[in-house]
């Protein structure tokens, strides 16, 4: 195996690795103290812009860039800390904030520092209750200890840190909805320009980042951008958490370098495929990115690599499944996801995934025909570019991608019968 | 006192407004308050926030049904979110919804007669390394293999 010394999950086996005192002895706010101390907000940003960053909430947009776009002269500033983690097949936020909550308080309040913010709120999703004490705990320890708060560490740097529930509605992920969401407004995205950057929250410039992403920045102040550039690939360097579910022997969260190849982590990492059976497909980037096949698992999983094979790396949510699982089921699974979170702002998205949902019903059950299948395919195609949000297009690729991989799947579906099962109940 | 929500409950959400830049962006902090002392959100308990904070009650509504975990109706002492979204839909997690609603006698969404329990069917819960994942009250179980252990440890 592949030996690769965990960076953001060092702390994870640790006895109370939530604990302000544990991350303390392992060198937790080191960074902070040496940015406040002998390095300037723009010092901070050029380390992280150097580092190659790019945001692990799924678009791998450069961080340091990101936070450039801020008008430095705005008297007020916010940082927006996306927790929603909603997409299905993903769930790697959680273990920051469950087991290293201060590492992702550090960051933000480096982020803070940086680009001259003076409040930070973390969006959480409503479900995560257990997620939101622990970061409500979190908070409080490092204010008792003057991390969060008026003149931290004796500094003119100040920064109030918020933690703010959602209530169930994965739209909110969307960085705009989210906005919406905090303001007490309907969460439906906006429309830009405006960015965030310039018209953010309540009116004012606006980073937001991704959990992961927010959690790399301390190790970057840390250890230096030249450290973090010798991990992963030049173009996305760094580490990643990369979450396995699925029929895989050891489901769970694994780090390992930005681009390590699919195949290692099904294999070594996740222990492989259970109960001696093959791999049917699996979903590299949870639910709005295109399914893959075993000749396809040498990938390295990084955003430009994914998307050279027609699929994405999104938060890094694989899904293995073995050769029992239907295609069009988890499709259909997927349509209804889209459906149920469309905002129901613009008509090809509010339109278009009920109808990719009502055909995807029909085929999966066996009552469906050959038209169904085009209805998916005109429906899917005219959701790209024509939409507000991301939304309409995450709900488009997965069954473009299928309908492009796996016709004969469809085909079968449409004559009333599944590959993979014996009988199909017919309606 | 407004109508609607109790004096100490009323006071909470108006400190909750003063934490904001805006009074507005209580909303979801004051509505997650009501549904905790109460269990759900009722339509006077709405308006009495709204009003709190400066809101119409149909503004207020409008945001307040958006969400899945605001809950508009009296639900269960005990709530069972369970996920077949499609990695616990290839683990059991939709035979698993159905065991437990026809153990309790109910469809997803609904509430047993006696008020003990709610059913309802969730997407992804962010725990597909436990699937079929589970939360009762919010609170993650999971995996879960069997309805009658889970309804035998929540009786
Ligand atoms: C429908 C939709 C849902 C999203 N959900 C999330 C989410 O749960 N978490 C997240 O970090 N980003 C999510 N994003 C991406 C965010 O809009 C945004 O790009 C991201 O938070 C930026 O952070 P990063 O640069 O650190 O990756 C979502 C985007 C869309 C269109
Ligand atoms: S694409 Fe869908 S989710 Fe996004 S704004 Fe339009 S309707 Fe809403
Ligand atoms: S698919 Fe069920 S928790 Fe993610």
């Amino acid at each position: 195996m592949t030996v690769f010394e965990p960076v953001l999950l060092r702390r994870r086996g640790l006895d109370r690795s939530f604990d302000l005192d544990v991350y303390e002895r392992s060198g937790g706010y080191r960074a902070l103290r040496k940015a406040l101390t002998s390095l300037s907000p723009q010092e901070v940003m050029d380390e992280v812009s150097a580092s190659g960053l790019r945001g692990r909430g799924g678009a791998g947009f450069p961080t340091g860039r990101k936070w450039s776009f801020i008008p430095t002269d705005a008297p007020v500033k916010y940082l927006a800390v996306n927790a929603d983690e909603s997409e299905p097949g993903t769930f790697n936020n959680r273990v920051f904030i469950d087991a290293d909550p201060h590492a992702l308080l550090e960051g933000i309040l480096l982020c803070c520092y940086a680009v001259g913010i003076g409040a930070a709120y973390i969006y959480i999703r409503g479900e995560n209750l257990a997620g939101a004490r622990a970061l409500e705990r979190a908070v409080a320890q490092a204010r008792a200890r003057g991390y969060v708060g008026g003149k931290i560490l004796g500094t003119a740097f100040s920064c109030e840190v918020h933690v703010f529930r959602g209530a169930g509605a994965y739209i909110c992920g969307e960085e705009t909805a989210l906005l919406e969401s905090i303001e007490g407004r309907r969460p439906q995205p906006r429309s830009r320009p405006p960015f965030p950057a310039v018209v953010g929250l309540f009116g004012r410039p606006t980073v937001i980042n991704n959990v992961e992403t927010l959690a790399c920045v301390p190790d970057i102040v840390d250890r230096g951008a030249a450290w973090f550039k010798t991990i992963g690939p030049e173009a996305a360097p760094g580490p990643k958490i990369y979450c396995l579910s699925g029929h895989v022997r050891r489901p769970g969260v694994y780090e390992q370098p930005m681009g390590t190849p699919l195949r290692e982590l099904i294999e070594e990492h996740a222990g492989g495929i259970r109960g001696g059976r093959r791999i049917g497909f699996v979903i590299p980037g949870a639910a709005a990115s295109t399914a893959l096949v075993e000749s396809e698992l040498d990938v390295p999983m990084d955003y430009d690599s994914l998307r050279k094979v027609g699929t994405e790396l999104g938060a890094g949510g694989i899904a293995v499944m073995d050769e029992t699982v239907c295609i069009v089921e988890t499709l259909e699974r997927f349509a209804r996801f889209f459906r149920h979170e469309s905002c129901g702002k613009c008509v090809p998205c509010r339109e278009g995934t009920v109808w990719q949902h009502l055909v995807l019903e029909r085929l999966a059950s066996g009552t469906g025909d050959t038209r169904d299948v085009e209805v998916l395919r005109d429906v899917s195609q005219q959701l790209v570019g024509r939409t507000l949000c991301a939304l309409g297009a995450f709900a488009a690729a997965p069954q473009l991608g299928a309908l492009r991989k796996f016709p004969e799947h469809f085909a079968a579906h449409a004559a009333g019968r599944c590959p993979l099962r014996e009988a199909m109940t017919l309606a | 006192m407004t109508a609607g929500l109790d004096p100490a409950l009323l006071s909470r959400v108006r400190e909750l407004a003063g934490r904001f830049p805006t009074k507005r962006a209580a909303l979801l902090p004051a509505l997650w308050e009501v549904q905790k002392s109460s269990g759900w959100i009722s339509p006077e308990a709405l308006s009495a926030v709204a009003g709190a904070l400066d809101l119409a009650p149909a503004d207020a509504a409008a945001v307040a049904s958006f969400y899945f975990l605001f809950a508009r109706a009296p639900g269960g002492a005990k709530v069972i979110d369970v996920c077949d979204s499609f990695v616990c839909l290839a683990n059991g997690g939709a035979e698993l919804l159905d065991e437990l609603c026809s153990r309790l006698g109910i469809s997803a969404g609904d509430t047993t007669a006696d008020g003990r329990f709610t059913v309802r069917r969730q997407e992804c819960l962010a725990a597909c390394h436990q699937a079929p994942a589970v939360q009762v009250n919010l609170e993650y179980r999971g995996p879960i293999t069997s309805a009658e252990a889970l309804l035998a440890e929540l009786a």
